[in-house]
């Protein structure tokens, strides 16, 4: 219906003022090496007629604005800059960032359970999830909130079947086989490990995010001592929360 | 009376126009929400960041209008009353979009025309009479710190607003305006055909997406031509909408983009369309999107309004939306 045929990449409408990009059809890293120079493309051909990018796992939305622009021209443009798209280099864009994280019980209230599900040590869990370098995906859902993958196979657990009406920020979470932090207090339905310590958005950096698509992430472990010493907050989940 | 100490004190400086501004309005009674909103956040996105902006661009470009501002300026968005203004000095201002009961010192205010309100008068706004969100102007518009380049109020991203903080208007809130431009407004009333009656049943134009192929073809008939429901699970972020359950053969995708008006139906097969303040990134299947004037339609409508989607083409939605933007240009 949508005429467009099933070959990668592809334009399909997103509205009046929209055209999602569509490069691939799953999620892998190497996707990235893609849609980053895409989306840089996009910058310098739209100008003043771009109003906003998206970019996520497989896609990239671009939204123009169809008074200075027609979807048509549009996509004219967005055709030919797919046409001799070439991918970064896999070692290219993207800083490491590390995240210092507090895996404690009072601040990772479901350690225990995903040591259960997964049937391996709370140790075992932390050093897991603290010995992959991660690479930033997408951000979404929250200012600043950047999923991460691909989490160790070891350690995928389901999402919470009841989701949390306030997760804490700064909460370390997983889910799949993605990890996140929670830049400010949400709702949220993912296992909480831990606590960092970085201040993931604020408004008065420049570039206000800490992480950016394409970044890649080390959470790393710290004892409660220098977790405060950095400012992080040791405030526990309530119990049962 | 306010002494001469007292309005000098009432200055602020807005350090990134550089523009003067004063105190307009003092909150008296706050209401359940009431919101600073320019054109929208633009440009962070991916970060995560939403859009905001004005509910209803049609209600907030005339209310702007009529005060004589220049488009994007930012305006009150009132949802469904309880508000009660006190003018601290004299002020042009123009209400648009919904019709929330809203008097003068007691008197019924005209909507969709330019008022002169002096100081000490009380602009009350009781309760929705018609539609759900009225937009207050006032010459030289409200003034606030742009936050991300904008001052659009998301409470959810505490972005925004009159504190930067994405915090609605609270009980003792002192409003800052910005001064008048010398061009003023060329017109003192909205015409007949701009002032919408909200309770009529809408006729929502919708784009079809590109996963509009993959509902069953009973489903799309439904779509289209079944009444929905506005259910009350509504808000900035979306509205839901009841009716027919639309079966999908794809239960979720990968989470991509989401624009503005994007009709997402999750597992259960009732529809919510997003609007500004939604999450930048999803992944339910979509029917398309509703025009931006569609989904301005759809945030006047009170729970249990009934609507439909009429799915349009690209060429015709693009006229009408010109044609809207024409009259707020130059």
């Amino acid at each position: 219906m949508n005429g467009e045929g099933a070959r990668l990449p592809r334009l399909e409408s997103a509205g009046l003022d929209g055209w999602m990009v569509r490069l691939f059809e799953r999620i892998e890293e190497t996707n990235l090496a893609w849609i980053t120079p895409m989306t840089r493309r996009c910058e310098a051909a739209f100008g003043d007629a771009l109003v906003d990018l998206v970019p996520s796992y497989t896609t990239l939305l671009v939204v123009f604005d169809p008074l200075r622009l027609s979807p048509e021209e549009a996509r004219r443009r967005l055709l030919a800059l797919l046409g001799d798209l070439a991918p970064d280099e896999p070692t290219e864009g993207g800083e490491v960032r590390e995240l210092p994280t507090w895996y404690d019980e009072s601040v990772g209230p479901d350690l225990a359970r995903v040591a259960e599900h997964t049937g391996l040590s709370v140790e075992a869990v932390i050093d897991c999830h603290a010995g992959t370098l991660y690479r930033v995906f997408a951000l979404g859902f929250a200012p600043g909130f950047a999923f991460m993958g691909l989490l160790d196979e070891r350690l995928e657990v389901p999402r919470l079947a009841t989701p949390r009406q306030r997760v804490p920020v700064n909460s370390v979470a997983i889910a799949g086989r993605q990890t996140a932090a929670y830049p400010m207090v949400t709702p949220g339905g993912w296992n909480l490990l831990g606590r960092t310590s970085a201040r993931l958005f604020d408004r008065d950096r420049e570039g206000f995010s800490l992480l950016a698509v394409g970044d890649r992430v080390r959470f790393v472990p710290v004892d409660r001592t220098a977790f405060e010493a950095q400012g992080g907050d040791t405030t526990p989940m309530e119990a049962g929360r | 009376m306010k002494s001469v100490m007292k309005r000098a004190m009432d200055r602020v400086t807005n350090s990134e126009t550089n523009k003067y501004t004063v105190i307009g309005f003092r909150v008296e009674r706050a209401g359940p929400l009431a919101q600073l909103e320019d054109a929208g956040r633009f440009g962070v996105r991916r970060l995560g960041v939403t859009q905001g902006g004005p509910a209803d661009l049609h209600g907030w470009a005339w209310a702007n209008h009529l005060a004589g501002n220049p488009w994007g300026t930012a305006a009150l968005e009132i949802t469904f009353g309880g508000l009660t203004l006190v003018a601290e000095r004299d002020l042009t201002l123009a209400v648009a979009g919904a019709d929330l009961a809203a008097t003068l010192d007691g008197q019924a205010l005209p909507l969709w025309q330019r008022v002169q309100c002096r100081e000490g008068q009380r602009l009350a706004f009781a309760m929705p009479a018609n539609g759900l969100r009225a937009y207050l102007a006032v010459a030289g518009g409200f003034a606030a710190e742009p936050v991300l380049g904008s001052v659009a109020c998301v409470v959810r991203e505490g972005l925004g607003g009159f504190d930067g903080r994405g915090s609605k208007l609270a009980e003792g809130d002192r409003l800052a305006v910005g001064e008048p431009s010398s061009a003023g407004a060329s017109l003192n009333a909205a015409p007949d055909e701009a002032r919408i009656d909200y309770r009529a049943p809408a006729r929502l134009p919708l784009l079809p997406g590109a996963q509009v192929g993959d509902f069953t073809g009973q489903s799309l008939f439904r779509a289209f031509n079944a009444t929905w429901h506005v259910d009350d699970r509504a808000d900035r972020m979306g509205v839901r909408l009841t009716g027919p359950r639309l079966q999908c053969r794809i239960g979720s995708l990968v989470s991509e983009g989401i624009g503005l008006g994007a009709v997402q139906v999750p597992p259960d097969g009732q529809p919510i369309a997003l609007l500004n303040d939604r999450q930048t990134i999803g992944g339910y299947p979509r029917l398309g999107a509703l025009t931006p004037l569609a989904a301005s339609r759809l945030a006047q409508c009170l729970p249990g309004q009934e609507v439909r989607l009429a799915a349009v083409s690209s060429e015709g939605a693009l006229a009408a939306y010109r044609r809207f933007y024409e009259t707020f240009s130059g």
